[in-house]
């Protein structure tokens, strides 16, 4: 570099305001090269940004005759079409809930889903409650935080549910926001 | 001749010189096993990435197929599992010789300058390593690797505002899919093994630009070349690690050769499935244990702003140094650290040793991993993934549809078909003793008692709130239309006991007077035929062999059945009599009639009106068809079964 002779002094303009302009020449070209690319695979990488969640509809899981009338709740498979990226599935496992019944018949159903860190909830009978194989949380029958100290930030998140053609159980399947306080979808 | 052409080469290039200045390096104070960390990091490196390149090969990445090439190359392809087994352990000796190397720097203080940067780069090593770590669960898509993954997943979803991002970037979508896969690899075997061959190379780079450590003062050694001198130490190390990986790769299998060789693969992922074993990597247990004691809504302190700040405090350590008594309180962080997370990860084994779901979980995960191997031996993986040979299997799902719809009145074997024995609360009522509970529950008392133990056996209240077995209000299906299943039935002693009616509304009907009036010792004979034919109706499985042998026995039986017995008073058999009122004989126990039975016990060639309160599964859309086709394989014991003696 101390090599090259000082034929910029040769020209009309200033030898330092040249070769500000010709470093700075070299510098936005090259970046422009390097990073026209990247940005154009970077845009497609984050196309997962851009989907929206298309709004779920309710799905049919079970009928009310499979509910046990002491209350006791029920683990069910949510089946439901899906579209995975390229695939159509229909019918397909998405996800688990439990149900159970309320006094008054109504009904109660939970995500299985821990709200801590997405582990999958065990119902335990001789606890009368759930509770997380991964962190611990401890949730009561309904769902309802058991002890202050658990991880989980929030109550078991629970599903909206219908009744159709007076036996089928129809439960809007979503997923949460994992780690919070607030029970927020995931859009 | 050589010689000349090596000297084209080397003033082309200048790769002579290189060589010369690279291999005959002078180490002041000669070799030192301590110097073999670095090169013994970028041997692991080497070897994840000769294995993981081979794995790749015959890796395909979407929910459909990640199990599945895995798999085919476990199981299928020649010394596949070898391969495997070495990557899996490879991962492991990494972050243990990383670790290591962590240690021995500071220990012996070559963080001093001017080696901060290269202690800086081993240090950033760390995160990378857990992250190829993370990403590479996932891709075998198991069970354990669907679900131990969601942790960090959701964990990445906690930090401030861009978590919710992050996490929707790295699973490439809303749900986990084949983005999640495809973006994992992408990471595990492109963007983060750059990564870290760059800064390997950049630590290896600085190491030998400022020598391996300052020369000791203390010894008299006299100065080496790094070849041969380090260089045999080096290769010898590396040569080891290699050989312990193979160990942990081969051992278990000469001690085990009759299960299939190794690292675990287990079913298919499903998110329907319930999975209580999903546990991080070992090394990563400490901070599984530390997140438990973090109540909800503080867990971005245990996962991200502690790590964060002790990270900090580490990668201080080379100006922290420069402060009298400064190293000596790095040595102490270090080790306290490394104490607290033995202590923390010990823990959490410890809990799980103890956590009957968890070693519950870990049986039925090895269980079903076990049935997948026999499954897609037998049957092959369909195109839509192997996940659907499970959900379609008998084995598999009978226990599970039979505990969930009918273990609420029937039992199997004494419990609800997965082994559990099923139970409710019950709030006692006026006039109830633990006597009369147990009594309605045909269990012995001491049973109940043992079921709650809080009360410590007082005399019970009303109001009081117990758990109590659930009644057998239906006959025990073990064996259903079995000979010895039957041989129960016709059995004055056992027919109105809890394992047959006992518990339903025929206990004291006309099909129990019956057999108590005609179960003598003296038509014994004439019951064991009627017995094998009526079992020879269902055409068992495990049967076929005697109903083959006993052929005449069951053509007599047919004629008792039709005559002398005269059970077609009441049931129809062989043909249809309009005025049978109880269910129908003809191909008892069989599927056909099994799935009848279950879709409408109400039907008239079955219980009819008289059914005491069976559902009818079909009619009343509890059950589809091919649930309903599962649970009567089950029943009848029909599904596929390996053969006895390997192949």
């Amino acid at each position: 570099m101390q090599k090259d002779p000082p034929a910029a002094a040769v020209s009309g303009s200033p030898p330092d305001r040249r070769g500000f302009l010709k470093q700075g020449c070299a510098a936005c070209l090259g970046l422009a090269a390097v990073g026209a690319p990247a940005a154009i695979g970077t845009r497609v990488f984050l196309d997962p940004l851009q989907r929206q969640k298309a709004a779920e509809s309710f799905v049919k899981v079970t009928t009310l005759d499979t509910l046990p009338e002491d209350g006791t709740p029920m683990q069910f498979p949510v089946l439901a079409d899906r579209r995975d990226a390229w695939t159509k599935f229909s019918q397909v496992p998405v996800g688990a809930v439990f149900l159970q019944r309320l006094p008054q018949d109504k009904l109660l159903c939970l995500s299985v889903v821990c709200p801590h860190a997405g582990c999958f909830v065990d119902y335990k009978e001789d606890e009368q409650g759930f509770l997380c194989p991964c962190h611990n949380s401890l949730f009561k029958k309904d769902g309802g935080l058991r002890d202050e100290q658990s991880p989980s930030p929030r109550a078991m998140d629970s599903l909206e549910t219908q009744v159709r053609n007076r036996n089928e159980i129809w439960v809007r399947f979503q997923d949460f926001q994992l780690g919070i306080t607030e029970k927020k979808p995931v859009t | 001749m050589m010689k000349r052409l090596l000297s084209w080469v080397d003033e082309r290039t200048g790769l002579g010189q290189f060589a010369q200045a690279f291999l005959f390096q002078n180490l002041p104070g000669g070799s030192r096993w301590r110097y073999v960390w670095g090169t013994l990091l970028l041997y692991v490196f080497f070897l994840q990435a000769v294995t993981g390149f081979f794995l790749w090969t015959a890796y395909s990445a979407s929910t459909q197929t990640s199990w599945e090439s895995i798999h085919y190359i476990q199981h299928e392809m020649t010394g596949g599992w070898i391969l495997r087994g070495l990557h899996h352990f490879g991962a492991q000796a990494f972050v243990v010789v990383l670790v290591l190397h962590l240690l021995q720097m500071v220990i012996y203080g070559v963080y001093r300058a001017p080696r901060e940067v290269n202690f800086w780069l081993v240090l950033a090593l760390l995160p990378l390593a857990v992250a190829m770590s993370a990403t590479g669960w996932l891709l075998p898509y198991d069970q354990h690797g669907f679900w131990a993954s969601r942790v960090p997943i959701g964990i990445m979803g906690v930090a401030p505002v861009i978590g919710p991002l992050l996490q929707k970037i790295a699973m490439g979508g809303l749900t986990f899919g084949h983005h999640t896969l495809t973006h994992f690899l992408a990471l595990h075997a492109g963007l983060l093994p750059l990564c870290v061959a760059l800064v390997l190379g950049a630590h290896y780079y600085l190491t030998r630009k400022h020598g391996f450590a300052d020369a000791s003062r203390d010894c008299a050694c006299p100065d080496e070349r790094y070849f041969p001198a380090q260089f045999l130490k080096d290769a010898a190390a590396c040569l080891a690690v290699f050989v312990v990986l193979l160990g942990f790769v081969l051992v278990p299998h000469w001690q085990n050769p009759a299960v299939a060789p190794g690292v675990h693969l287990g079913a298919p992922a499903d998110p329907s499935e319930q999975y209580s074993a999903a546990r991080p990597e070992w090394f990563m247990l400490f901070l599984f244990q530390f997140l438990k004691y973090f109540p909800g809504g503080t867990e971005v302190w245990g996962a991200i702003i502690i790590p964060g700040l002790v990270g900090a405090v580490v990668a201080l350590m080379p100006f922290v140094a420069q402060w009298k008594h400064g190293h000596r309180f790095n040595v102490l962080f270090l080790g306290t650290l490394m104490l607290a997370a033995v202590i923390l990860g010990r823990l959490a084994a410890i809990e799980d040793s103890k956590d009957e779901t968890y070693l519950a979980a870990k049986e039925q995960s090895r269980r079903s991993a076990e049935r997948m191997r026999q499954l897609v031996t037998e049957r092959g993986i369909p195109p839509s993934g192997g996940a659907a040979l499970l959900r379609d299997d008998p084995f598999t799902q009978g226990p599970r549809l039979f505990a969930k719809n009918c273990a609420i009145c029937h039992r199997f074997d004494g419990h609800d078909g997965t082994g559990h024995k099923p139970l409710n609360t019950y709030t006692v009522r006026a006039g109830d003793t633990w006597e009369s509970i147990a009594e309605f529950r045909f269990v012995p008392v001491a049973e109940v008692r043992d079921l709650n133990k809080g009360l410590n056996g007082q005399p019970l209240k009303a109001g009081d709130k117990i758990i109590v077995p659930v009644r057998p209000w239906a006959p025990d299906l073990k064996g259903f239309a079995s000979r010895e299943w039957l041989a129960g039935f016709f059995d004055p002693a056992r027919v109105d006991g809890p394992h047959y009616f006992g518990g339903t509304k025929f206990k004291d009907a006309k099909m129990v007077k019956w057999i108590k009036k005609n179960a003598t010792p003296e038509k014994a004979e004439d019951m064991r035929k009627v017995i094998a034919a009526l079992s020879a109706e269902a055409k068992l499985k495990a049967q076929a062999g005697p109903d083959q042998l006993d052929a005449a026995v069951i053509k007599e039986g047919r004629l008792l059945i039709t005559g002398d017995m005269a059970c077609i008073d009441c049931h129809s058999f062989a043909k249809k009599y309009p005025d049978a009122v109880a269910p129908d004989l003809t191909a008892y126990g069989s599927k056909a009639w099994l799935v009848r039975f279950i879709s409408n016990p109400n039907h008239l060639d079955f219980y009819g009106k008289r059914n005491d309160r069976m559902p009818a599964f079909a009619d009343k859309k509890i059950l589809d068809a091919k649930q309903i086709g599962l649970l009567a394989d089950w029943l009848r014991g029909d599904w596929y079964e390996p053969p006895k003696n390997g192949k």
